[in-house]
């Protein structure tokens, strides 16, 4: 059984069936895209990249075959929005894919849906064979003379990485999950070798909203450089865990008052890839200008050892780095050599700066977004809590 | 391994390659298949599979080391995954850890000796709100305490054969 | 991302180890021929779009450090030495694999990119085992190099107090010290992606991280063709030759042993290489003078066994077209449709035959069999083929085989004292002579084998400067080679000497009048794989050597011989999968197989570094001696006639030379169980 974690009355319960979809086909895809881009939507995983200029750069990118993939590989500690709405909101996610086929002319579609969310697939599957039954997918869509567009759904195997869109094209390919070299990206050499586009799967459910709904609605929601709703997880040290629809832009204290979070010493907001922001900074804005988020946020109460969050965050990392650059695959395990130092109470100042200044190295050198994040959480909270990390008296 | 065994082995592999293709891109759905019928990947498979998509077998394993939930050994039939991520962290999941080590008699990596129950560790189940969360096969269960333990275990100990959340459709 | 950068071409099966498609979209890129600024330090360099950053500093002279990255291989960008500041970029990114697509400015050695290199290589250090001083690779290490150039002087992120990992020591060719290695995965894209064997490949992930093999089993159960391509990209001591350098100075030291060591072209022209000189300066007269000065009592030229090969495996060659057209005109004659066209005259048949008749099997093409790295390669992925490969042993086992043989009864010393050492380009030359079926004298036919980087070592110990030693010639029985011996070192060496000698043989003419200073153009060059036509106009007599085994070649006039060369074991598996498809290599006669890319002179016993410049250097030093050579041609070998006469005296492929001189294979199939 899958919980019931909507909280409040999101945007997606009130979409009407294959709104978004009829309001596309009426018009020329270019008209489609237009509407995207005058929304302001940027990717809802994390990175922030105008969703309509990825879709530009794979319509101006030539070849016969192009491919819409929906990031499915949920990953990132502390996010399960994508969870839900994959349960709860499956049409959303596949209207928005068939736009995205619309728009870029792609006659494929794959979802890679993360090994540990198995259990959704067979409800996945009789969405999909729902969709056909209604002309939603398969040929001439809609009536549409010439489109044609289907999605079949792959499983990823146990792998964070993969949640990387070049990673992911690997994993597709039958390959170990290891990012690539970019440039060249997705849009110009994808799966296959083909124009492709990566979006996550609630950046096709806003696609949906935003054309049925309008650029105007999405775009007068949030902030400048942010715009529109996003959906939040939130987990840890509050009495109202679950999934949140917040407008961007609001401030972590906004949140934490409506989550039940009030009196936390530090939010971990963007999952282990993220940051760790300290109450004092409590009144800055969640958006992509200021802290960036894939909708991951994590309470901790005063009682939390924040070394022990560093531990378990950059555990992670090293359990889940693919392993093939240096400065993530080494620097990673130093790092937690490092907090253990901490722990023992035996870390001198100095091998802490230098343990920063790795993490530095890391930010800048690794290959690809996850080495790159990887000591982020570490870094900020060195940075915030030196009097709770610093002389402890060894275990 | 008995020949015919082998020879069975082939058979199957063979349709998986009529099913899904013989491209580089099936080598996962492969697995997969392989995973969810025989509970691992043996050297024999691996090799075979490399024959029909044209790789070479060192190439398969690499694939299947990569990957958490592709594995080469013998597993057990119900395969336990605690998630150990911040959030289950901080709701309790070592004490479901310790219980679980307990009742199964195994070390976190370990499999009982009568092939039932694989032990090991997640990362994050996309659980966080209702932690402690846990993946037996396929089959989330959330909310986990050292108490639920017991019951998930039997729930598990009187199913028949393959786990009833196993998606049949897919057979 | 510019427009032109495109995939092309249909996307082929690419290995994990492979980011081959950014390589290919360079190539294709380049391939438009546009061009781009992109300033680099503040000097500007116009550039064809999808040139690399490093390459483009390369132009302008600026050096970058690099350690995964390799010419020979694709693009890995990996081990982020290489990271440098692109103006507008957040992060640093790796000069080796990124293309410039638009008129970026660049810096080379910002604050943030010395400090990056830094940790990575303190990273590197941290986590690898060993003590340079007894490393074999001590000095000429990319990783001690990079440690040096930027100042290490402590271990910043500590190091490892003891091994992870068993060395690996069960294969007679190669040793595999994983706690050394720094996983920059140029093994893996040699073995896969340039050699296409696949023995090695990344496992698992994460700091667990390691190169195995399959089943992480040792190399000597697995399809290793011991070609050693990988010892030479390595930029550490992870990967090397097993080593029989105290096994000969042993022997040496034994005055009851007789200690005799033949030379293959290759290293002669690479050993200098060793000694500081650049690449191309062949060293074969004063290496004679360093060996004697080492000890060895008897210094012979391998060449001279490789003109041997070429008598026998030419003979082999004419004995099997021989067999081929009896067989089409048996069928000739039982064919009815041959009487339906009675124009078709049976000579007719003869010229326009292909030689190879499917229903009355002869096995054509015939294989060459000197590269022990492609029998092996063969042995494991062709089993179904041994019969086409020459049932000739290689030179070096050739050679072995007379020295137990003929040189000790001429010399009268016990073969049980002669101690057979083979100097070598090759690791796989040391699986080779522990072959079991090797001892075809009733001993082991070479007892040792040396790369030409153990030579070097063992002329450093004894004080030799190598450059600076006097000339001095092979010994006898055997003397100096011919020409034809000598370009045995080099991909297509072997089929010209052949085409040399059969056309003579055949013809009955002088093979200069065909070819211009008897230089087979056509087979040479370093294209992977070559194809070349030769029409037989005219035939001669047959000459004495082989009046025994043939009346005529009537059979041969106004035929057309068909022979193919392939280096490196991605070629030679280009070739085998179109013979196996029924396409133009089946229909050949004779193909040279190489498995290292360039021939010997590129094998995994030669120095290190390689690339294809000092390729191509060593490729020119063996053809200046072939050219400098008076003698050749292997039929005019003297040494090699007087061979034939005194000893082997049932001829080519009688039955004396069988016994010692011919071998067979052991289908070994490609199933590890």
């Amino acid at each position: 059984m899958i919980a019931e974690t909507t909280h409040g009355s999101l945007t997606f319960c009130s979409i009407e069936p294959d709104s978004g979809l009829g309001s596309a086909l009426e018009r020329p895809p270019a008209d489609a895209l237009g509407r995207i881009e005058a929304s302001g939507l940027r990717g809802r995983g994390g990175a922030g990249f105008p969703t309509s200029l990825k879709w530009e750069l794979a319509i101006k990118s030539p070849g016969e075959y192009k491919y819409v993939i929906c990031n499915a590989d949920e990953g990132e500690p502390g996010t399960f929005k994508d969870r839900v709405i994959l349960s709860d909101f499956a049409d959303l996610v596949f209207e928005g894919m068939t736009i995205g086929a619309f728009v870029i002319g792609a006659k494929h579609g794959i979802v890679y849906l993360r090994g540990e969310y198995a259990y959704l697939r067979s409800h996945l599957e009789n969405v999909l064979r729902r969709r056909r039954a209604q002309n939603l997918l398969g040929k001439n869509i809609h009536g549409l003379e010439g489109f044609d567009f289907d999605v079949e759904i792959r499983m990823g195997a146990g792998a964070y990485v993969c949640g990387e869109e070049t990673a992911l094209i690997e994993s597709l390919e039958g390959q170990r999950g290891e990012p690539r070299n970019r440039p060249p990206f997705p849009i110009d050499t994808g799966y296959l070798g083909n124009p492709t586009i990566v979006n996550n799967v609630e950046t096709f459910a806003w696609v949906v909203c935003i054309l049925a709904k309008g650029a105007k609605w999405f775009n007068s929601i949030g902030t400048k450089k942010s715009t529109g709703l996003k959906l939040f997880s939130v987990s840890g040290d509050c009495s109202q865990p679950g999934v949140y629809e917040f407008p961007m832009g609001i401030t972590v204290a906004e949140l934490l008052k409506e989550v039940g979070g009030e009196g936390a010493k530090a939010v971990q907001v963007g999952g282990a890839a993220g940051q760790c922001v300290p109450a004092a900074q409590f009144e800055r804005t969640i958006a992509y200008e200021d802290v960036p988020t894939g909708g991951s946020v994590i309470v901790f109460g005063p009682g939390r050892d924040m070394l022990r969050v560093a531990e378990n965050f950059l555990e992670f990392f090293a359990d889940e780095s693919c392993g093939q650059c240096t400065p993530c695959r080494e620097g990673t395990p130093k790092l937690i050599e490092g907090v253990k130092m901490l722990q023992q109470g035996r870390c001198s100042m100095q091998y802490l700066h230098e343990l920063c200044s790795l993490g530095e190295t890391m930010q800048a050198a690794s290959k690809c977004g996850l080495g790159q994040m990887a000591p982020n959480a570490f870094l900020s909270i060195v940075e915030h809590f030196q009097d709770e990390i610093l002389g402890r008296i060894g275990r | 391994m008995l020949v015919t065994e082998q020879e069975r082995l082939r058979d199957d592999l063979v349709k998986m390659t009529d099913r899904f293709g013989r491209d580089r891109s099936a080598l996962m759905p492969i697995l997969q298949e392989l995973m969810r019928t025989r509970y691992h990947i043996s050297e024999y498979s691996m090799q075979v599979i490399a024959d029909l998509l044209d790789i070479h077998p060192v190439e398969v394993s690499s694939v299947v080391s990569f990957y958490s939930f592709l594995e080469d050994k013998q597993r057990g039939q119900f395969v336990i995954r605690l998630c150990r991520t911040i959030a289950c962290d901080m709701s309790g999941e070592g004490n479901v850890a310790r219980q679980l080590v307990n009742d199964l008699g195994i070390e976190f990596g370990g499999t009982t000796p009568d092939g039932k129950f694989t032990l090991g560790w997640a990362n994050c189940l996309g659980m966080c709100d209702q932690g402690p969360a846990m993946l037996v096969n396929e089959k989330i269960y959330t909310q986990v305490t050292p108490e639920k333990v017991h019951s998930i275990l039997e729930e598990c100990r009187s199913t028949f054969g393959v786990h009833a959340t196993v998606d049949k459709e897919r057979c | 991302m510019s427009d032109e950068l495109l995939p092309h071409g249909h996307p082929t099966r690419a290995p994990a180890s492979q980011r081959g498609r950014t390589a290919e979209v360079l190539e294709h890129a380049k391939a438009l021929g546009k061009q781009i600024e992109v300033t680099i330090d503040g000097r500007a360099i116009t550039v064809p779009l999808g040139t690399t950053i490093l390459e483009s500093a390369q132009q302008l002279g600026i050096r970058i450090p690099t350690l995964c990255y390799h010419q020979d291989l694709c693009l890995a960008g990996v081990c982020r030495i290489c990271v440098v500041e692109v103006e507008g970029q957040r992060a640093l990114q790796a000069s080796c694999s990124y293309p410039i697509t638009a008129p970026i400015h660049v810096k080379t050695h910002t604050p943030a990119v010395r400090k990056a290199r830094r940790h990575i290589l303190d990273l590197m250090l941290a986590n690898h085992y060993g003590e340079c001083y007894t490393c074999n690779r001590n000095g000429n290490c990319e990783l001690q190099s990079l440690a040096e150039e930027y100042g290490v002087d402590y271990f910043r992120f500590g190091r490892m107090e003891k091994p992870r990992y068993e060395i690996d020591l069960s294969s007679h060719a190669l040793v595999r010290d994983m706690n050394k290695c720094v996983l920059c995965r140029r093994c893996v894209r040699t073995c896969i992606d340039l050699q296409e064997v696949g023995v090695l490949e990344a496992i698992d992930r994460g700091n667990r991280i390691k190169i195995a093999t399959f089943g992480d089993k040792p190399l000597s159960d697995v399809v290793c063709i011991n070609c050693g391509q990988c010892i030479n990209r390595c930029p550490t001591g992870a990967l090397r030759a097993n080593d029989n350098t105290d096994e000969v100075w042993q022997a040496i030291d034994d005055p009851t042993k007789h200690v005799v060591i033949q030379t293959a072209p290759s290293p002669r022209a690479g050993i200098g290489e060793c000694f500081g000189l650049p690449p191309g300066q062949p060293m074969t007269f004063r290496m004679n003078t360093a060996l004697r000065y080492c000890g060895f009592d008897k210094v012979f030229d391998t060449n001279f066994a490789a003109d041997l090969t070429i008598i026998e495996e030419g003979t082999e060659l004419l004995l099997r077209l021989k067999a081929a057209m009896a067989n089409d005109e048996c069928r000739m004659m039982n064919d009815e449709s041959a009487l339906q066209h009675p124009e078709r005259s049976q000579s007719q048949s003869i010229h326009n035959s292909s030689f190879i008749n499917h229903n009355f099997p002869v096995p054509l093409p015939q294989f060459t069999s000197c590269s022990p790295g492609w029998v092996k390669f063969a042995e494991h992925f062709y089993p179904e083929y041994l019969d086409h490969v020459s049932t000739c042993k290689s030179p070096q086992q050739m050679f072995g085989a007379l020295l137990k043989t003929f040189y000790a009864e001429k010399t009268g010393v016990n073969p049980r004292d002669i101690v057979t050492v083979a100097l070598m380009p090759c690791s796989a030359k040391k699986f080779e002579c522990n072959r079991p079926e090797m001892c075809a004298s009733g001993y082991k036919d070479i007892d040792y084998g040396l790369t030409t980087r153990e030579l070097a070592k063992m002329i450093r110990e004894v004080g030799v400067d190598l450059p600076n030693m006097p000339k001095s010639d092979f010994d006898d029985p055997f003397g100096t080679a011919t020409g034809s011996g000598v370009i045995f070192g080099v991909t297509g060496g072997v089929m010209e000497s052949a085409i040399r000698t059969v056309f003579e043989l055949v013809t009955g003419k002088k093979v200069e009048n065909l070819f211009d200073h008897a230089e087979v153009v056509p087979v040479r060059g370093f294209e992977g794989i070559r194809y070349a036509e030769l029409p037989i106009v005219e035939v001669g007599p047959v000459p004495a050597i082989i009046s025994h085994l043939f009346k005529d070649w009537n059979w041969l006039k106004g035929a057309t011989l068909k022979v193919a060369v392939a280096h490196g074991t991605a070629n030679a598996k280009r070739v085998m999968e179109d013979i196996k498809a029924g396409g133009k290599f089946s229909e050949c006669h004779f193909i040279e197989f190489m498995a290292c890319p360039g021939g010997c002179l590129g094998g995994g016993g030669q120095p290190i570094p390689t690339s294809p410049e000092i390729r191509a250097a060593r490729a020119k030093a063996i053809y200046d001696e072939d050219r400098s050579y008076t003698i050749r041609k292997s039929h005019e070998n003297p040494a090699l006639l007087q061979v034939y006469a005194d000893f082997l005296t049932d001829g080519p492929c009688g039955h004396r030379s069988h016994k010692l001189l011919h071998t067979h294979y052991t289908p070994r199939g490609k199933y590890i169980a």
